[in-house]
């Protein structure tokens, strides 16, 4: 009974720490101490809400380097039962097509399953591509931008998501994919208790060895990746004014230089 | 056959104006590149809308007319699409960067077994002849060049980055209505819709946003008079959307809208990389902030230091004063 969610969550740099060498067009992800990539909060949140109603379990799955395992430590202080490190030098340099291959691989691997729950988007991808194509590598349906659960059952579940012109009622059969916003939920902050728990739990660490039969190893990491950066560098701040206003007659200021641009037309 | 294909992003049949200004890029790289452009238009009862596309520069569309192809189904969408993408061929299939875009060029690139770039604001042809995709990249800290090793190339542009061209009701073209296999059950079902987008921030030509410099939820009514006597609309940093304070539909930023008005006055709001992530395009930039430090003003055109519970007020009164509102 109950049902088996899978939550894959990314362990990503504090990006306000990450330095960039534009030489080498490099991104020195080493400079930065990791966490969970925040948008998968909410999916990790969304997940223990139904496990906590409907029973079952729920899996967190991380495709990253030796450390991500604090990224699934997280996890499991809030609630995730088991938790599966894939890490290898083989999948690193893996671009969305190579980790959304790598994490349906490993979904398929891990037998049955009834949803799928990815964050928007990560913080330093900035794409919310792996979800989708996680969906589509697994021949099963999703929906993005998800900002409401209205119901779940043993083979459907209903959502509000954004599909651009509005917000609309979505139903979709299990097993299935979302991926959630920020505002589905507000995630609780995991207890001492659970912290020390998740301390304590086992990882589960795949290399691609773990991957064979269900996978083309070739289709991992760089190799499995079609796009590549090319070149990087830091844009120009486009010249702004920066005028700057005080006093008494700042107000008065400030609205003749908005005629002046024409803004008050 | 190569080509480059442009997705028709359509609403109840109106077309998304993203469509028009990948059109306008299409049009360029196609040029580049010595093929076609063509546009592809999923939905119902849209045939009279697909000429629109040919005036923006297609030159061959392939309409795909049915009753399931009405409201959008990423399963069913990227069915059609996929099918029509084996047979041309195409080098570049571009997609808005829209919710809808974003839903459905994954998938499309996982079909076809190829690269995708995401939230490009520019798509260029170099010396070499190769598809370059420009994209921010690090809450727009740094601008990232992207190539593609498989084809066709496939990317998703954001709104508003690319002029849209000049409609040309002279221009000819082909328009192909397509008898295609269109998916019964795809194990989606698309019910209502529940509720409008309280605003469209992205297409707002004045925005009035207020930051954790406001105190109490009510005072944001100070901030819609303001936007109201300028005829613009409220954005919202976004702990004040975190508060309950105001819809999310007036967040701006990483994880809220991108936008790019003529004028953004953003009042009380520090400037964090993740803010400014949605609104450093902005034609002209004013900040009324009390900390003179704040970051904000380092992008600002024009900044008012002071307690914006002193200079709001005045601007108001001033701009009633001067016969506004
Ligand atoms: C993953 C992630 C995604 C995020 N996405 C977004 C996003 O999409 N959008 C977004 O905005 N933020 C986002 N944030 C949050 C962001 O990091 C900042 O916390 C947020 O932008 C700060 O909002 P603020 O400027 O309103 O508040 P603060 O940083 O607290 O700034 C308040 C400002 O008001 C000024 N002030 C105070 N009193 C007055 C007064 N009386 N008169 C005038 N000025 C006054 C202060 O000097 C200060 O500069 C995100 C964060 C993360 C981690
Ligand atoms: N390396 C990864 N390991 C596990 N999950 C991931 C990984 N990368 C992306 N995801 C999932 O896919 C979502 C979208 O990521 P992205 O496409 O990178 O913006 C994230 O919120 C995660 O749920």
């Amino acid at each position: 009974m109950g049902l088996h969610v899978i939550v894959p969550v990314k362990y990503v740099p504090d990006i306000e720490k990450v330095r960039f060498d534009v030489k080498s067009g490099r991104i020195d992800r080493s400079s930065a101490p990791g966490e969970i990539n925040p948008f998968d909060l909410n999916a990790l949140e969304a997940a223990v809400r139904i496990k906590e109603k409907l029973g079952g379990t729920v899996t967190a799955i991380s495709m990253g380097p030796p450390q991500a395992e604090s990224a699934l430590r997280d996890a499991l202080a809030r609630g995730v039962d088991r938790a599966i490190l894939l890490t290898d030098k083989r999948f690193a340099g893996a671009d969305t097509l190579a980790t959304s291959y790598t994490l349906a691989c490993a979904i398929r691997k891990l037998g049955s399953f009834d949803l799928i729950i990815c964050g928007e988007k990560t913080v330093d991808g900035d794409t919310g591509q792996v979800g989708p194509e996680i969906a589509e590598h697994l021949g099963i349906p999703h929906i993005a931008y998800v900002s409401e659960i209205r119901e779940v059952s043993n083979d459907r579940i209903l959502v509000v998501s954004d599909l651009g012109d509005g917000y609309y009622l979505v139903e979709m059969k299990l097993p299935g994919l979302i991926a959630v916003t920020k505002d589905i939920n507000v995630p609780r902050l995991p207890t001492l208790r659970d912290k020390l728990r998740a301390r304590k739990a086992i990882i589960e660490v795949w290399s691609a060895d773990e991957l064979v039969d269900v996978a083309d190893v070739s289709r991992f990491g760089y190799v499995g990746s079609p796009t590549i950066v090319h070149r990087v560098f830091f844009p120009s701040e486009r010249g702004r004014k920066a005028i700057i206003f005080r006093g008494v007659d700042a107000v008065d200021k400030l609205v003749e230089v908005l005629i002046e641009e024409g803004l008050l037309g | 056959m190569a080509g480059v294909i442009v997705f028709a992003e359509q609403h109840g049949g109106e077309i998304h104006p993203v469509s028009f200004e990948l059109l306008s890029k299409g049009r360029e790289v196609a040029d580049r590149l010595g093929v076609e452009l063509y546009s592809v238009l999923l939905g119902y009862n849209v045939k009279n809308i697909a000429s629109e596309l040919i005036y923006y520069g297609a030159d061959r569309v392939y309409v795909f007319d049915n009753p399931l192809l009405e409201v959008f189904d990423p399963v069913r969408y990227k069915h059609i699409i996929a099918s029509l993408a084996i047979r041309k061929k195409p080098e570049l299939i571009l997609f808005g960067a829209t919710p809808l875009g974003r839903s459905l060029a994954p998938r499309v690139a996982v079909a076809l077994n190829t690269g995708l770039t995401a939230d490009c604001i520019d798509i260029r042809v170099d010396e070499e002849g190769d598809i370059v995709q420009v994209r921010p990249a690090f809450t727009g800290n740094i601008i990232a060049y992207i190539k593609t090793r498989t084809r066709p190339v496939i990317a998703t542009v954001r709104y508003r980055v690319m002029k849209p061209p000049r409609r040309d009701l002279e221009r000819r073209g082909e328009i192909i209505v397509e008898e295609a296999e269109v998916l019964e059950d795809t194990g989606i079902k698309v019910l209502k819709k529940v509720r409008d987008k309280e605003v469209r921030l992205a297409d707002s030509e004045i925005i009035v946003a207020c930051g954790r410099g406001l105190r109490r939820p009510e005072d944001i009514r100070m901030i819609e008079e303001l936007a109201r006597l300028l005829g613009g609309e409220v954005g919202a940093s976004r702990p004040l959307v975190d508060e309950g304070w105001i819809s999310r539909d007036h967040q701006i930023g990483f994880s809220g809208n991108v936008v790019k008005p003529r004028l953004y006055i953003a009042c009380g709001i520090s400037g964090s990389p993740q803010h400014l992530a949605g609104m450093r395009d902005s034609e002209v930039i004013v900040a009324i902030n009390i900390d003179p430090s704040a970051p904000i003003f380092r992008v600002s055109d024009y900044g008012v230091i002071g307690d914006l519970y002193e200079v709001i007020p005045k601007l108001i009164e001033k701009l009633r004063s001067m016969g506004r509102g």
